[in-house]
């Protein structure tokens, strides 16, 4: 329940201000709450009267948290590769680790896939299970939930790190249910709060507009999804030594109600600008389809990819697999191109953590200059085909 | 302005707002520049029960009348003329059948074209007769039990694309437009076929068409109201349908000042938004006089035109030529505000005085509208 | 087939933008909408209908004002709608709404089939569907982009994949999660409207769930938010200016030493 102190409020209507939900009017110079309350806390938050909490009921926690030890990465293998996001995570779990002074393992589930484990520990992992069994060639929600699952409650590890993938969004829920325990998806960063040895997780929610820090109190282990291409890989060591467990499922546990009759993989139409170095975007500063060839030329000289913000996807100027932002890709390259992109936070959030950010806009109020390393106010219709230009040129010399 | 619609009015007019807004804008430049007929969007139209919407409920429409058919209408109009008319036109194919078929008629064809699953067709015009009904030449002759019909009809909207047509016939020369009758002809019916579809300035999404008649045998049964009665038919059907390509013109006008406006509020000039300069303001302010006026008058035309009553030509004709000279006006004025982006393709604004032309001239020229008007005061002031 | 489908109300995070100057969300003129994804999930729910005969009850766990959404549902085909409305509800997690979604399946019982989007655009977790799934004790499959075929209790369908598509086939009953590719929903008729308004929309409280206090909303919980924050832009941006020809030959430098 939110609470409001009668006698601390002053009327300011700054919480009503604030609430994005509507669920907060001032009603006679005190603060009233509605039904739409979702209690997130921000009216709390900026309450300078102090007048305003939410009252949690103290919950029992989970017998004995502190039984729980050690960081779990989910290393995802598909189609005989590692996802990339595992080396990203076990980048990010490397760090968690040490700052807990404990063991990182990972844990890689599927058929043949025993000599991936090598690499895992290369990228980092000082242990990884290994679930290899042909049964597993296929992703299925049940059969990978029941092994991470019982390998989870086995060995108790205080958190468990999943890429935020198909695969891992689809069972990752599935095993925090299985757990009881919460699981906080999409997560762009992780701390631990150094008191409590809490793992502090931080996504992007409402549409991206508002960052939530998240914790998970009272049960183990404490689980999160994460984005690929926000965490950065370890550069991988064959030297690093690492224990590797073989694990054999229990056979009720490779059972599954959904069977996978065909895989089909669709490389040609997927575009992959999450891998390139140089990204080039476009949004509706292009004004047409046909202003969105000035794009195309920087990146072809750039050898570089196409990307677009969601009002360029939306006009129908570019399809939906080169979209970034909160509903579209995450990319991370070493040069990411802004051309007449607004730079709302939906696409923000989407780029924000390339190497360098060069944002070409018309309007110099424009958000995207808030992120950009540099910025150009002026005419894209000019500076874009001058650029591919100079630089057609440059390479000559 | 606030017409106070009823909760059920409010109600066509949000379905027919979505279906324009994501259905035929976005589509509506493609559909012209192919002259491609609209069939999947004809089939959401259907889906939403828009194509029931002024047949009676027990023939499984929805029960509404000339006022909400002007309603939807207006929302179609507003995003697509070509498009709207492929719709309108199933409605003016069967109102013959609604107001002088018989029973059975309105039993078995009916219910399909309320549910859209069949579209229908209005078929008067030929190469020598349009205003003048007197000129028909396609003829239909009692054999046994069958009518048997000959001739050609001439640019008939949803020609090739309806299933039943509503066509004037004479079945007695001498008489003039009193030997006219009217006749239901099913596409499939033996000795009918459509001619190629013509190539037109606007409305392109639309189909029009030739269709021939060559010893084309129907039962008898299919003779609409009685022998001799195909003109009296006709004037009422346009009576009821007139408001509603008046209506096409209001949402034509609206969609032209949404597009001219909102241009002339970003297009800079002389370091200010074109819309700060008077010669701009007035343009666009005569257009939403001109705009609202007309969609007052055709508002309350249609309202009173529900009521059948004795002058209910004079309204209808009225309505239509205000409304439609609006069209042709605003759309043309709108051109001139965006300059020459407004006559470039890229931009809606030429498209839409295209298609408004046609509504000037389609079911009865706005001249032959201004002599039914002149005629009724001619009554009127004996 | 005996259809439930899961719809929420969410604001419409189209229109949220982040106001600048007080780093707050305006609300202005933010409309509350069916969660984009939900309204495919409806549209899959009555083309299965329109195939194979049955009924489609649409659920939806929210404040009174969430019945809206549930109008909508039927005006685009749906037959039933229950809301799931108390109080004691507000500040659910998704663990916590999954119980509740739980309990209210189960009061209502005798489902072949229960569909969800993908995500609700709000919270975007994407852990409702399958922690519903888990509480009924019933297969799910994430992300499904096409249903191909249902005969014999057995459904098959097509799931999104990251690089590709999986073909899959799921006994039933069985939980779907669908994305927007596996259809373009339709537009509300005018009778489904009709339909709609008239419909009387059944109510049920915590206590009609049977759901225990400790269970739901807030105090249900495993997660907290501990903070809530505006997302911080880190630019350090250098403006390049001058003119045309100097703009472009300081970017390309740039470029060129980046390469």
């Amino acid at each position: 329940m939110l609470k409001i102190d009668r006698e601390a409020c002053i009327g300011c209507g700054i919480c009503e201000d604030t609430c994005t939900f509507g669920a907060i009017e001032v009603v006679d110079g005190c603060a009233v709450v509605n039904e739409k309350c979702t209690l997130c806390g921000s009216c709390v938050d900026v309450c300078e009267a102090g007048a305003l909490a939410i009252e949690r009921a103290e919950k029992s926690s989970q017998a004995d948290l502190g039984a729980w030890k050690g960081v779990w990465v989910y290393a995802e293998s598909r189609n005989g590769r590692l996802a990339q996001v595992a080396f990203e995570l076990l980048g990010a779990g490397r760090r968690l680790a040490d700052d807990l002074g404990v063991e990182l393992a990972a844990v890689l589930i599927g058929a043949n896939i025993r000599h991936q484990a090598d690499e895992l520990v290369a990228h980092g992992a000082d242990r990884v299970y290994v679930a290899d069994h042909p049964a597993l060639a296929d992703f299925t929600d049940e059969c990978y939930s029941r092994v991470l699952s019982a390998l989870i409650r086995e060995h108790k590890p205080e958190i468990v790190l999943a890429g935020a993938t198909a695969i891992g969004r689809s069972f990752i829920p599935h095993v925090a249910s299985e757990m009881g325990t919460g699981l906080t998806a999409d997560c762009t960063a992780l701390e631990i709060r150094a008191e409590d040895r809490t793992l502090l997780q931080t996504r992007p929610a409402f549409g991206g507009n508002v960052m939530a820090t998240i914790e998970c109190p009272h049960t183990r282990p404490q689980m999160a999804t994460v984005r690929p291409r926000v965490m950065k890989a370890l550069v991988p060591d064959a030297g690093r030594a690492g224990q590797v467990v073989e694990v054999q499922p229990a056979s009720g546990a490779l059972e599954s109600r959904v069977r996978v009759v065909n895989s089909v993989v669709e490389e040609q139409e997927q575009v992959n600008i999450c891998e390139a170095d140089f990204v080039v975007a476009g949004g509706r500063g292009l004004d047409n389809a046909e202003g969105f060839k000035l794009v195309r030329e920087l990146a072809r000289e750039l050898g570089g990819v196409v990307a677009a913000s969601r009002a360029a996807v939306d006009s129908g100027w570019i399809g939906y697999p080169h979209q970034v932002g909160q509903t579209g890709k995450t990319v991370c390259p070493k040069v990411y191109i802004a051309c007449g992109i607004s730079g709302a936070i939906q696409h923000v959030v989407g780029m924000q953590s390339a190497d360098t950010i060069i944002a070409i806009n018309r309007d110099p109020a424009a958000p995207i200059f808030d992120v950009a390393t540099y910025g150009v106010v002026g005419d894209l219709f000019e500076i874009l085909p001058r650029l591919t230009e100079k630089l057609k040129g440059g390479k000559s010399t | 302005m606030d017409y106070f619609l009823t909760e059920e009015q409010q109600m066509i007019v949000d379905t027919a707002r979505q279906i324009t807004d994501e259905l035929i804008i976005p589509q509506r430049a493609e559909l012209d520049e192919k002259d491609e007929f609209p069939r999947e969007i004809l089939e959401s139209v259907a889906q939403a029960d828009l194509f029931g919407l002024y047949l009676p409920e027990q023939y499984g429409g929805f029960g509404g009348g000339c006022f909400e058919m002007v309603l939807a209408l207006e929302q179609l109009g507003r995003g697509c003329i070509g498009v709207a008319t492929a719709f309108a036109a199933s409605a003016l194919g069967a109102y013959p059948i609604l107001l002088a078929g018989s029973d059975e008629m309105k039993e078995k064809y009916l219910p399909e074209v309320a549910t859209g699953k069949k579209r229908a067709a209005f078929a008067l015009t030929e190469a020598n007769a349009g205003s003048d009904a007197s000129g028909i030449q396609t003829t239909a002759v009692l054999d046994g039990d069958h009518w048997v019909l000959n001739g050609t009809k001439q640019w008939i909207t949803n020609g090739g694309e309806a299933q039943i047509y509503s066509v004037v016939a004479m079945t007695d020369r001498s008489k003039g437009a009193r030997g006219a009758s009217m006749f239901v002809i099913e596409n499939t019916d033996p000795g009918f076929s459509c001619g190629p579809k013509e190539k037109k300035m606007g409305i392109r999404a639309s189909s029009t068409t030739e269709l021939i008649f060559k010893d084309c045998r129907i039962p008898k049964e299919r003779l609409i109201g009685k022998v001799g009665s195909g003109f009296i038919t006709v004037m009422k059907t346009l009576d009821l349908s007139r408001p509603g390509i008046a209506s096409l013109g209001v949402g034509l006008g609206q969609a032209a000042l949404d597009e001219a406006a909102s241009y002339a509020k970003q297009r800079v000039q002389f370091g200010k938004p074109i819309i700060s300069f008077q010669a701009v303001q007035h343009m666009l302010a005569d257009m939403a006089i001109q705009i609202e006026a007309s969609r007052a008058l055709v508002y309350a035309s249609a309202k009173h035109i529900a009521a059948h009553p004795k002058d209910m030509s004079k309204a209808s004709s009225m309505c239509k030529v205000m409304a439609t000279d609006m069209a042709m006006k605003v759309t043309t004025d709108a051109v001139q505000v965006m300059g020459g982006y407004g006559y470039m393709r890229e931009y809606p604004v030429e498209k839409m005085m295209r298609d408004a032309k046609i509504l000037q001239i389609y079911e009865g020229t706005n001249q032959i509208q201004r002599n039914v008007i002149g005629q009724e005061l001619n009554k009127e002031y004996t | 087939m005996k259809i439930l489908v899961c719809v929420k109300q969410v604001p419409d995070a189209k229109d949220v933008r982040l106001d600048p100057k007080t780093n707050t969300l305006a609300r202005e003129g933010v409309q509350s909408i069916m969660n984009p994804y939900d309204r495919h999930a409806v549209e899959a729910a009555v083309r299965l209908k329109e195939a194979h005969g049955g009924t489609v009850t649409v659920l939806s766990m929210g404040p009174p004002q969430a019945a809206e959404v549930l109008r909508e549902a039927v005006s685009c085909g749906a037959d039933e709608a229950v809301l799931v409305s108390d109080r004691a509800f507000a500040g659910a997690d998704t663990w916590a709404t999954t119980y509740t979604l739980a309990g209210a399946v189960r009061k209502l019982g005798g489902f072949d089939l229960v569909l969800c989007g993908k995500q609700a655009i709000d919270g975007d977790t994407a852990q409702v569907g399958p922690g519903l799934a888990w509480r009924l004790g019933i297969p799910y499959v994430t992300c499904v982009r096409r249903i191909e075929g249902c005969e014999n209790g057995l459904l098959r369908a097509q799931r999104l994949m990251d690089d590709g598509y999986d073909e899959i086939e799921v006994e039933l009953p069985a939980l779907l999660t669908v994305v927007k590719e596996i259809n373009e929903p339709r537009i509300p008729s005018l009778k489904g409207k009709m339909k709609a308004k008239k419909l009387e929309i059944a109510t049920l409280s915590a206590a009609d769930i049977g759901a225990e206090p400790q269970c739901i909303g807030l105090a249900g919980s495993t997660t907290q938010v501990v903070r809530v924050f505006a997302p911080q832009m880190t630019g350090g941006k250098t403006m390049i200016t001058g003119t045309v020809d100097e703009i472009v030959d300081q970017l390309a430098a740039k470029l060129e030493a980046l390469r």
